[in-house]
């Protein structure tokens, strides 16, 4: 299959006055056609901070600090930020931000809103923006009329749709979604899923669904890949991370351990025990080694590398060999 | 000593909605009913879980619960004394009996004070403790409960330098200072990271076990409810819906609304994602001021027929042991299933 999105060697950095935090320490992982690519990990393990270095759109003090990005085949790394804003961000690659449906401005109406995002990009005349701003509406399954309300009037659920809308608005070819469901409830979460994967079958879209949820993720992503400090820890297909066999690094594995499952009666859940390291000053060797229970001397010295152990399965861990 | 150690019946809160001229001058009232008619009992040292999606009205029962608001009718019995209005002294003493645990331990803690001041506090407002010393062997005590080891390296910090986890173990241990008898627990667990979320449930079970604790636990998440609880009430709209015991609601519901809510949960399996969710459901919940006639849940439910419209709204009956629905086409709705 083509791939839509390269990533090698992405680097990205804050610097702050304390020193040089590595939110983003040199991941590579592609994105293909037509599929869902889930980004997991704790908060504060960089998943959404690759988004937005995908983007590249650094939060300061935050610069990328090296690597390359490839979206539909053109190399973004050397483009100038005006380049990027007018050819790739929503042109190419865009973005449902964490909360997006608490971004609205509540003073405008909702139309008002969707035409500005257009006309900043397009030109247009009215009468085709508002064609444009409804047919995106019917895809997401909302009706045209509410181009007339305000944020207020409208429902956590319908709000998203319409942040949803507004990313799909310019025929992007990738979409990051950060959290696109985490602060709905379980049935419009459901619904806001179901979306997702019909858009994904009518508009041919590929998609990075980045969430802390691993339940979540089992029902949307095709490849998951998780993250821990900077770095991914592992890759694989739905069927690797979630299969009879199971994840192979320890982290993976703890994490899923960790996830309540509804119809199994379990007297304890495991957990993790402490927290993700300071990344001023992340840990030597392998950076989950401190909260590993399988941790071996070689672990503390070495880093482990992200090796292949089977097709498309991809661990950076000391124990886990082909 | 009962064995229920609260109990309320038929509990109602409305909110009244500010009115037009034309509605004040015609004597109309108009009431969001966040709370309209709920009864149902916590024994002793039991885990009793609320849920529901937000605007159902489960938090405002917590809120009911702990007396921060004033019911509007209904009754409240803890310890089969009737609590329902109370002021001034008696208030206190109730505060000291039912204690909480909030969402956000981020912000139920001030960031100026160090743990010792936050512990401390509700020490000195419920004058227990001789002296500080006193008062300081009490905090030592109950942060040990919590497995917050050393005691003495926390004392000393300020909350933004606790973990998330840390930090509502301290605002458990806080509750405990009063030995309480019932914690109510508004999603505690919700801000806190997948990973340690396990872990809290299991200190706050340990606790439970340990000191003989009753806890209300308010939560959208059915699958921490299916591990954390006892007891599961499910509400719809202000009522209660379904209740019973975890695995007779979560395994085999009865009420359409939570057989929607529980077909919608995400689940860690393979071989779902290319697959689409089934949500039997339509639409999303109404608002609290403009309840449907009849069964509430009418409009949404994919069995309703006229009779659940035009007739009044059903009752909790019991199915079996214990396991309460309130849905008139319940028969039906089984068979069809089971087709």
């Amino acid at each position: 299959m083509d791939k839509i999105l390269t990533v090698e060697n992405l680097k990205l950095y804050y610097y702050t006055s304390k020193g040089v935090v590595k939110a983003v320490d040199d991941i590579s992982f592609s994105l293909k056609k037509g599929e869902t690519l889930g980004l997991v990990g704790e908060s504060g393990c960089g998943k959404t901070t690759t988004g937005f270095a995908l983007l590249k759109m650094p939060t300061p003090p935050g610069r990328l600090a090296g690597g390359k990005i490839e979206v539909d085949k053109i190399d973004i790394t050397p483009l100038s930020e005006t380049e990027m804003r007018r050819n790739i961000r929503w042109e190419k690659i865009s973005m449902v931000f964490q909360g997006a449906m608490n971004t609205l401005t509540p003073v405008y109406t909702i139309g008002k809103q969707m035409l500005e995002t257009l006309q900043e990009h397009r030109e247009m005349d009215r009468e085709e923006a508002r064609k444009r701003i409804e047919k995106y509406l019917n895809l997401v399954g909302l009706s045209a009329d509410v181009v007339k309300r305000y944020p207020h009037e409208l429902s956590g659920g319908m709000k998203q749709r319409i942040a949803i809308a507004t990313a799909l608005f310019l025929e992007p070819k990738v979409i990051i979604c950060d959290e696109p469901t985490t602060a709905l409830d379980v049935i419009v979460q459901a619904q806001i899923i179901n979306l997702l994967k019909d858009l994904k079958e009518k508009l041919d879209l590929s998609f990075i669904f980045i969430t802390h949820d691993l339940a979540t993720e089992a029902e949307v992503s095709d490849r998951i890949a998780v993250m821990y400090a900077g770095k991914i820890a592992e890759i694989g297909t739905n069927e690797q991370i979630y299969g009879e066999k199971g994840p192979c690094h320890p982290y993976t594995r703890n994490l899923l351990a960790a996830t309540p499952r509804l119809h199994e009666k379990v007297s304890t859940l495991s957990f993790i025990p402490g927290a993700p390291p300071d990344l001023l000053e992340p840990p030597s060797g392998c950076r989950f080694h401190p909260r590993c229970p399988v941790v071996m001397d070689r672990c503390k010295q070495e880093e482990p590398p992200l090796i292949e152990i089977e097709k498309e399965h991809m661990v950076a861990c000391w124990r886990c060999k082909k | 000593m009962s064995e229920k150690i609260i109990e309320v019946k038929d509990l109602q809160k409305w909110f009244p909605v500010r009115r037009s001229i034309g509605q004040l001058l015609r004597g109309e009232h108009r009431y969001v009913k966040a709370v309209d008619g709920i009864s149902f009992s916590i024994k002793r040292g039991e885990i009793f879980g609320l849920v529901g999606e937000s605007g159902c009205g489960k938090t405002t029962t917590g809120k009911l619960i702990m007396k921060l608001l004033e019911p509007t009718g209904g009754v409240m019995l803890l310890d089969g004394k009737d609590v329902t209005h109370i002021e001034k002294e008696e208030l206190k003493k109730y505060r000291r009996n039912v204690q909480m645990i909030f969402q956000d331990p981020y912000a139920s803690m001030n960031p100026r004070f160090k743990i010792r001041d936050v512990m401390e506090e509700p020490l000195i407002i419920h004058k227990l403790g001789e002296d500080r010393e006193e008062r300081l062997k009490m905090i030592e005590k109950a942060l040990k409960e919590v497995k917050l080891n050393p005691p003495d390296e926390f004392l000393v910090r300020y909350p933004h330098m606790l973990s998330g986890g840390q930090r509502q173990r301290a605002a458990t241990a806080r509750t405990l200072l009063l030995n309480p008898e019932l914690l109510v627990a508004d999603e505690p667990v919700s801000m806190i990271d997948l990973s340690t979320r396990a872990e809290i449930l299991h200190m706050m079970k340990e606790v439970q076990r340990d000191l003989g604790l009753t806890y209300l636990y308010i939560t959208h998440d059915l699958s921490t409810a299916r591990y954390f609880t006892d007891r599961i009430a499910v509400m719809y709209l202000g009522k209660i819906i379904e209740m019973g015991d975890p695995d007779n609601v979560i395994d085999r519901p009865v009420h359409p609304y939570t057989r929607a809510l529980i077909a919608a949960v995400c689940e860690p399996v393979a071989g779902k994602v290319n697959k689409a969710k089934i949500v039997p459901i339509k639409g999303e919940i109404p608002s609290a001021a403009n309840i449907p006639k009849g069964c509430r849940f009418h409009p949404r439910c994919p069995y309703a027929k006229s009779e659940c419209i035009e007739q009044e709204e059903p009752k909790l009956q019991e199915i079996e042991n214990g396991h309460l629905h309130a849905c008139r086409r319940w028969k039906e709705v089984i068979e069809e299933s089971r087709v």
